[in-house]
């Protein structure tokens, strides 16, 4: 089952993101992750979403979700080249005797701290998936105590030379 | 400029897109509506339950071939609708329901007859909208009704709160909407079409497939040319019944569970199968992997959703079914194909062997047996009536032995299934076609379920006819048990019933009853014949099953012959 990453533009409107989520539920289709914010466009919000199936199953996804009205426009990034970014908040004990190995962690995945009290730090980590899954494999042992992530957004490589769309 | 009420905007913008019928039922928060409703000429038939109008309004575009429309309160109105939605939505049919709701400042507030029907029917809709600005009116509704009638049709709901439709807004007539997002295909790709020509050529062995969207898109006559360049057989899902004459020498008869030998064989032995504005439901595959195993397929739909979701195709063709058909035709010519009778005449031949060897058969003997009921039905109507259905047993007797020459004729809930639809189609249809007998072909269990649209039917003069097959059971689900649940008949038997018959004529309407063969031919006359709405019961066999049937799961051509 591979991983798809499609990224809509879908009409700012109240009830889209429940078409797109009840069209996964309703078909038995699973979201991974999902992000959504506006655009430049105040009219117009992307979507991104991180789903997995096969080629008949993501084929049947894509346009199922084309076919919502209140789909502008769907990309598949998969295939193409693509810049891909997630975030995570992580909250971490932080007692003396692992302060400092924290901080290396935190220096050597670029990451900032952006919370510290006597006992935690509250780090931000951006990266894809996996550099995500490599500072958590690290920072678990030490005890995480909790996490948010926004889940993937990404966006295709332009081709060099060639002008997009501004959204 | 004017300044008009929302309520007089929504008639505007009715009168606009032509309607000239509604189905409804008042509540508290429509009253402004149906007050303004009846200041125009738009006729609104009263019905006795919103499941009914949502129905009507189904059969009434269905019979007529433009948009139906329906209108209800909020809260239970709503909801009632739902069933409707659901199988218009399921078979592609043009409807807009208008319901009230409560007003913008209460939404939220679980207030009296409130209930989020925009959420609850956003997957049984095409689209739907809540409407908060009066402004905002006129173009909603213009765009439920382009969505509801282009591409793949289907239902659109407009939800209108109270004090949207009693405020105040500018006026002008808005054009036809253009909408960025929604742009459905029509034309048909013609690289598609030449591939499809290709493997026209080489078949031995084509059939025909056609749907509901050849009904649809209006493209009986282009099949009816298609099939007869290529010599090729032609079956039908349900839907399609009447995209192509039943009484042509190339008819197959109907596809799928309950379709006939010859049909499910030839799918069974085709080299080419051409699917035009079908969907590939389980009901017409049975078990996908033996689904048409010898077999290209070249699958023409509108809809992309349709293509490659249940069967994988080899050539699919998304576009509007008549384009797609007079494109294949036009190639057809231009490459001076020429396909004669005496080319098919092997295949032909094994497919009239199918048909004499095993056709749709019955035994008429003592007791009423259903598909006489309808094989007399469709010999005193020549074929001329509009046929509605409920759902089971009737049903498939409706489609196997009426055979239907045109489209538009056999109005049916096909993907949903859905039991009380028949009679309120039935009268939706009437009102679109005031001169045509329409019939509907019922069962005794699925007639109870809207049978309070007797009172509709009566008080609008709506001749409607109503042939209930009562063999007091739930008689498909009982087949179901006699064949694979060891005659257990848990929660099937419906001795318990009303006299149909007495019924009727305490509704005002004519009453009568067959208990013998002798008696289904005059009073199927005498009911057909009568001025006023009809209903006629007719005590069949009771424990009689629709054949062939192919077991759930089980390869088409595994067929249970009797």
């Amino acid at each position: 089952m591979k991983k798809h990453i499609i990224s809509l533009l879908v009409d700012n409107e109240p009830g889209v993101l429940a078409r797109v989520s009840g069209l996964f539920s309703g078909r038995g289709f699973n979201i991974e992750s999902l992000c959504v914010a506006e655009t430049l466009d105040f009219s117009v919000s992307r979507i991104t979403l991180v789903t997995r199936g096969d080629d008949a199953v993501a084929e049947q996804i894509k346009k199922q979700l084309n076919k919502l009205i209140n789909v502008v426009k769907l990309s598949d990034l998969t295939g193409v080249e693509y810049v891909e970014r997630e975030m995570a908040l992580i909250k971490v004990n932080a007692k003396t005797d692992h302060r400092a190995e924290i901080l290396r962690i935190v220096d050597i995945f670029r990451c900032n701290v952006v919370d510290v009290t006597p006992t935690h730090y509250t780090i931000e980590a951006t990266g894809t998936a996996e550099k995500l899954a490599a500072i958590l494999s690290l920072l678990k042992p030490i005890g995480i105590k909790e996490i948010a992530r926004t889940g993937a957004i990404a966006l295709a490589r332009e081709k060099k030379g060639k002008a997009g769309e501004v959204f | 400029m004017k300044t008009l009420t929302g309520a007089q905007i929504i008639m505007s913008v009715l009168k606009q897109e032509g309607v000239d019928t509604i189905f409804g039922f008042p509540g508290g928060v429509v009253i402004d509506i149906f007050d303004e409703l009846s200041r125009t000429d738009i006729k609104h038939i009263l019905v006795r339950h919103e499941q009914g109008a949502a129905h009507a309004a189904d059969g009434y575009a269905r019979a007529k071939g433009s948009v139906g429309v329906c209108l209800g309160t909020s809260g239970p109105g709503a909801t009632n609708t739902v069933s409707g939605l659901a199988s218009a939505y399921m078979d592609s049919i043009p409807v807009v329901v208008l319901t009230g709701q409560v007003p913008t400042a209460l939404i939220g507030n679980d207030a009296f007859q409130e209930v989020d029907i925009v959420g609850i029917t956003r997957p049984c809709t095409k689209h739907n909208y809540l409407v908060k600005r009066t402004e905002d009116l006129a173009r909603v509704l213009r765009e439920a009704f382009h969505i509801a009638r282009s591409g793949r049709p289907g239902p659109v709901l407009v939800d209108l709160p109270k004090d949207v439709t009693q405020g105040k807004a500018r006026y002008e007539p808005l054009p036809e909407p253009r909408m960025p997002s929604y742009n459905p295909t029509y034309k048909p790709n013609v690289k598609q079409l030449r591939r499809a020509i290709e493997l026209i050529k080489g078949a031995e062995k084509p059939v025909i497939f056609s749907g509901g969207g050849v009904i649809l898109s209006g493209a009986s006559k282009e099949l009816t040319k298609f099939a007869k360049k290529l010599h090729a057989p032609v079956t039908a899902s349900l839907m399609g019944l009447g995209s192509f004459p039943g009484t042509d020498p190339l008819w197959l008869g109907m596809l799928g569970m309950h379709g006939t030998y010859r049909a499910n064989m030839a799918i069974g032995a085709c080299d080419l199968l051409i699917g035009i504005g079908v969907r590939f439901d389980d009901r017409v595959t049975g078990k996908v992997e033996t689904f048409a195993p010898n077999a290209k397929i070249i699958h023409i739909d509108i809809d992309p959703t349709s293509i490659s979701k249940n069967i994988p195709v080899t050539v699919p063709i998304v576009g509007d079914c008549k384009s797609a058909v007079k494109g294949l035709n036009s190639l057809l010519n231009e490459e001076k194909v020429k396909i004669t009778k005496k080319n098919r005449k092997a295949w032909l031949d094994r497919i009239e062997e199918w048909k004499s060897t095993t056709p749709l058969r019955y035994k008429q003997k003592d007791v009423i047996k259903p598909q006489y009921v309808i094989e007399k039905l469709y010999e005193l109507t020549k074929g001329q009536a509009i046929i509605t259905t409920e759902v089971g047993q009737n049903q498939m007797w409706a489609a196997q032995y009426y055979h239907f020459d045109r489209p538009n004729c056999f109005i049916t809930s096909g993907g949903l299934g859905c039991m009380g639809f028949g009679f309120p189609a039935a009268i939706g249809a009437q009102v679109a076609c005031p001169d045509k007998l329409v019939v509907d072909v019922a069962g005794d269990g699925s007639i109870q379920m809207n049978i309070q649209e007797l009172a509709t039917a009566v008080q609008y003069k709506l001749p409607v006819k109503v042939v209930i097959l009562n063999n007091r059971y739930l008689g498909m689900v009982r087949q179901w048990q006699q064949l694979f649940y060891e005659k257990r008949y848990a929660a099937t038997d419906m001795k318990y019933a009303p006299d149909f018959a007495r019924l009727a004529e305490s509704y005002g309407a004519l009453g009568l009853k067959a208990t013998k063969p002798r008696e289904v031919e005059a009073v199927l006359k005498k009911g057909l014949s009568s001025p006023g709405p009809a209903f006629m019961d007719f005590w069949v066999a009771r424990e009689e099953c629709v054949y062939p049937m192919v077991p759930a799961g089980a390869a088409i051509t595994e067929m249970l012959l009797a």
